[in-house]
């Protein structure tokens, strides 16, 4: 009976929330991107266990796929433009090997043999619905492993971080004095500390994982801003009256700051939580981008890949090699601020509309 | 032996504020300025006066949310039996003290924690004193809803203070504040942002309760007409200080203080026939006179009304 | 007979939510002539401040008046452009709300601030003629003309309050609407505010709306009072009469629960119930749920409007028993 009334009031109060929540369209806008990338993490592991995709073709890091293409053997001119070829770059053309690329690794040829070779990297195709990269890997398969890194990395470290500086800004509030005093000039040190260059020397000291990242990012995020705007909160929720009256009861320091400040004191640093999975998502790629990471693929690889072997000055002649990975990057980082967004609308009535 | 519950003996609390960033020099405030008062068994003393005249101030020292800053302010203890002073009690004393001594708040809304259920904050004084067992406290929270008049209480156990309006709040506070059963409860306004038709139903229920269980109020408010349907008796404030004291119709029919007499003609009166007339005082001068003489002492013009002593010399303060 | 300076006619709005339409005024009419001062009392949310805020034009955005019409001076405000309503407002009806003492600009001067409204009324005043109006606007509310070189926080809350009036009074209206302008002053100073705007109406012959939920401030204020309950109009009539002779059981309510300090002190009647939401239509009588007299004198089930029972006394038909 009790049950069933706790049951029925919490989902009333989510359903409300929700209603507002549903209100704001760029909050839902977020969800359905969070939500997408959230649907790719789980169905990679899906693929690989119910065997739809075998490891040795499928895999992110180790698998291997190339597509056989017979091409005709040409000798590009020494001069352009020619009748046939514009410009330098036009030839060879996509169905064209030129010979003397052949001879250089000592494949004997004439100019109009066909060629049989391997395309690497491969443009989408039914079997590759973002194509391959350099290395005859599935791009696609390579995004879904780098939701997962995104996500773990991501939540990890907006908890770590919103948990830190929840309980210090609380306790700053809570217990003023020198802690306060300590507490909000450490935050001001981090606040100045350049992050970026921050992680270059910690990486430069230790190989960082993407944990070990998560675990710096949430900290470095937990004594940072958060902590002041937290105490700020907490110092209003401190002066409410039913705190004074918890303490005209007697209760105690510990009973007042974890049952009537904390939970008041919670809505805020989930929206900040959600706000801080954008920084961590986006300071990972920049690791990975720069090789500072010690990790197997993520999205920042994957353009990190794509920038060391040349291929992102070729326009967007091997666009899949970028734009999956950078749009990633983009829309999730994006999705999780929307949704942060629509949070605030709910848990911050005064920006509601009536 | 008396029969006070409560003796406040020139309870003074300063406040420090400094005139801006740079300057060493604080200045003081004097918000409560030296005032003293008994509250019997059963008694309800109204503090009346206008905002700032330091009502709410004299209530935060009194049940220790701000330390005061000196005066002394006894409490019975029903255990011994003896009129025991609060600085200097042991850690028993003071639950007992914290047991007996309770506030109600002006704003409905926001002295609930709104992250609880109702159950929950009744509970809440009966677990930090961990009185009776788990059973028992639901017993009495079910209890104290019923008096209260939130019937039945199986609707409201599970429900958040949002869920509920203003008045219903208001109750939800009155039965926290009377679930351990205290013998002094201290209202900072509790009315005076409710609406009219749910405002009387909440001054009934208390009044109802002083008497079925024994409680003696210190209801603060600022409205003359709302003290004199609550209080046996009323002490008029002003600047930090008491400037008048009397049973509620002796103040209000033959007021001496000429402050006592501002506020008593300023408070319209529900009948459009009745013209009231103003009693007119030079607040400057009163402030002044209030100020130079800090060593106020209250003296009885008899039918137990007591009166500031300037008010006995030669200066009358009518403009 | 002196003429009708405000008429308003079956006024009805609503409030569009995202929990539904809240019917925040309901089939309202009322007039006001000139010179005189017209009470609406009522509990917070009974639509009183609705009523305000669309006689001056100022609803919200989300507000829809579905019915009826404003004549203010023989002239229609509810369709009016923005720029028409920005002469009327100030120029013919000018408004007093609750917080108004802390709307002004903190930087400005008060004096400049008034001056700033004069000027875009006014525009062919000189800036001396301003200054000496604004004087004699002080003075009429008991402020020093020193006051106006003064900033907004060099004020205490009821000069500020006392400046606002001047404000309202600087472009000459014909009728001020004063909503709760004392709420959130202390008594001394609710006193000397409402003396100050009865002086000022006497004196300028102005028509006055007072709004307040406080039973006795309205006695005091008014000749005429309108009784409000869940957006609708209960009883009106002359003040004198409705306090004498209370006929709608929720006026009898508000008055039985107002507390004196002159006269026997009586026991006090407190209502049962809460004033219901107005987002759910309500069939007949909207105050019946709380009614004490629902059995035995009232219909509950008519459909709520005025019926005349004497001379300027109007009251809610349910209350007039079956028929």
């Amino acid at each position: 009976m009790e049950n069933q009334n706790v049951d029925r009031d919490v989902k009333a109060a989510i359903k409300k929330n929700w209603r507002l929540f549903k209100q704001s369209k760029i909050g839902i806008t977020g969800l359905v991107i969070v939500i997408f990338f959230g649907f790719l993490a789980i169905l990679q592991p899906l693929l690989f266990l119910t065997n739809i995709w075998d490891e040795a073709t499928y895999h992110p890091v180790v698998g291997y796929d190339a597509e056989k293409i017979s091409r005709t053997v040409v000798e590009c001119p020494d001069q352009y433009p020619t009748k046939e070829y514009p410009t330098r770059e036009d030839c060879p053309r996509v169905d064209e090997v030129n010979i003397r690329y052949l001879k250089a690794f000592g494949i004997e040829a004439e100019v109009g043999d066909s060629y049989e070779s391997n395309v690497q990297p491969a443009p989408p195709s039914s079997r590759h619905l973002l194509g391959t990269d350099s290395l005859g890997r599935d791009i696609f398969s390579q995004i879904m492993e780098g939701s997962q890194v995104a996500f773990l990395l991501g939540l990890i470290s907006a908890i770590i971080g919103v948990g830190i500086s929840t309980l210090l800004g609380t306790a700053a509030a809570f217990y003023g004095g020198k802690l306060d005093t300590y507490l909000m000039r450490q935050s001001d040190l981090v606040l100045m500390l350049p992050t970026l260059p921050f992680l270059f020397i910690i990486s430069a000291f230790a190989e960082l994982k993407v944990w070990h990242l998560a675990i710096v990012l949430g900290t470095l995020g937990g004594l940072g801003g958060t902590v002041i705007t937290i105490k700020s909160q907490a110092l209003q929720v401190k002066v409410k009256p039913f705190v004074d009256s918890a303490r005209i009861t007697g209760g105690s320091k510990r009973r007042i700051m974890f049952s009537h400040i904390l939970p008041n004191v919670a809505p805020l640093a989930l929206l900040y939580m959600v706000f801080s999975v954008t920084g961590a998502i986006a300071s990972e790629s920049v690791l990975s981008f720069l090789g500072l990471l010690n990790i197997d693929m993520s999205w920042g690889i994957m353009i990190y890949l794509s920038q060391t072997e040349g291929f992102i000055f070729t326009g967007l002649k091997y666009w899949w090699l970028i734009i999956p990975a950078g749009l990633a990057v983009t829309l999730l980082a994006g999705g999780f601020y929307l949704v942060g967004r629509g949070l605030d609308d709910v848990f911050n009535p005064r920006l509601r509309r009536r | 032996m008396s029969n006070n519950l409560i003796e406040v003996r020139n309870l003074v609390k300063h406040f420090e504020v400094s005139k801006s960033v740079f300057s060493r020099n604080k200045k003081i405030v004097k918000a409560v300025d030296g005032i003293s008062f008994d509250i019997k068994a059963g008694e309800t003393l109204g503090l009346v006066g206008q905002s700032g005249c330091g009502k709410t101030t004299t209530a935060r020292s009194l049940c220790l949310l701000d330390p005061k800053t000196s005066g002394s302010v006894n409490f019975y203890n029903p255990d011994t039996q003896n009129m025991e002073s609060i600085d200097n009690i042991d850690e028993d004393g003071m639950r007992i003290f914290r047991r007996n001594m309770q506030m109600i708040f002006q704003d409905p809304y926001e002295s609930l924690n709104p992250r609880w259920t109702i159950k929950d904050i009744i509970k809440e004084p009966l677990d930090i004193h961990n009185i009776g067992s788990f059973n028992e406290r639901e017993e009495a929270v079910m209890e104290i809803l019923r008096t209260v008049g939130l019937t039945p209480p199986e609707n409201y156990l599970n429900r958040y203070p949002h869920e509920i309006s203003g008045g219903q709040r208001q109750r939800v506070s009155i039965a926290r504040t009377l679930v351990m059963k205290p013998k002094f409860v201290i209202c900072d306004e509790p009315t005076s942002m409710l609406d009219v038709s749910i405002r009387i139903s909440i001054m009934d229920l208390m009044l109802n309760l002083a008497k079925e269980l024994d409680v003696s109020y210190l209801y603060i408010t600022h409205d003359l007409a709302v003290a004199r349907y609550m209080c046996n008796r009323i002490a008029v404030m002003f600047n930090g200080k008491i400037v008048e004291i009397a049973e509620t119709e002796e103040l209000l029919q033959n007021p001496i203080h000429p402050y006592t007499k501002r506020l008593i003609s300023s408070i319209p009166i529900p009948d459009p026939k009745y013209v009231r007339e103003r009693y007119e005082i030079n607040f400057d001068e009163l402030d002044k006179i209030v100020k130079d003489n800090p060593n106020e002492q209250m003296v009885d013009v008899g039918n137990n009304h007591f009166v500031a002593t300037h008010e006995t010399k030669e200066y009358l303060i009518e403009s | 007979m002196p003429d009708l300076l405000l008429e308003v006619k079956n006024l009805s709005m609503h409030y569009d939510t995202l929990d539904g339409n809240v019917d925040a005024v309901k089939d309202i009419s009322f007039s006001v002539k000139s010179g005189e001062s017209f009470g609406l009392v009522g509990e917070s949310g009974c639509g009183k401040t609705s009523v305000a805020m669309t006689l001056l034009q100022l609803q919200p955005d989300n507000s829809v008046i579905t019915e009826g019409s404003i004549k203010l001076d023989g002239k229609e405000l509810i369709g009016l452009s923005e720029n028409d309503l920005r002469k009327v407002r100030w120029d013919s009806i000018s408004i007093v709300f609750q917080g108004a003492m802390n709307a002004w600009n903190p930087v400005i001067k008060i004096g400049e601030q008034i001056r700033e409204a004069m000027r875009e009324h006014y525009p062919e005043n000189s800036k001396q003629e301003n200054i000496e109006k604004i004087d004699e606007l002080f003075k009429m509310v008991g402020l020093d003309g020193s006051i106006s070189e003064r900033f907004p926080h060099e004020l205490s809350g009821g000069m500020k309050q006392r400046a606002v009036i001047a404000l309202a009074l600087s472009c000459d209206p014909k009728i001020i609407i004063a909503d709760e302008p004392t709420t959130a002053l202390d008594v001394v100073i609710q006193d000397q505010i409402l003396n100050e705007i009865k002086k000022v109406q006497d004196l300028l012959g102005l028509s006055l709306i007072y709004i307040s939920h406080d039973i006795a401030v309205i006695a005091e204020m008014t000749d005429k009072i309108a009784v409000m309950y869940a957006g609708s109009i209960v009883e009106m009539g002359p003040t004198k009469d409705i306090f004498e002779n209370p006929v709608h059981s929720y006026t009898r309510a508000l008055l039985d629960s107002t507390p004196s300090i002159r006269g026997e002190k009586r026991k006090l009647k407190s209502l049962d119930g809460e004033p219901p939401s107005l987002i759910n239509k309500i069939d007949g009588c909207s105050f019946a749920p709380r009614c004490p007299d629902r059995e035995t004198k009232c219909n509950p089930t008519e459909h709520m409007r005025l019926v005349e029972i004497a001379p300027d006394h109007f009251v809610d038909i349910c209350s007039q028993g079956k028929q």
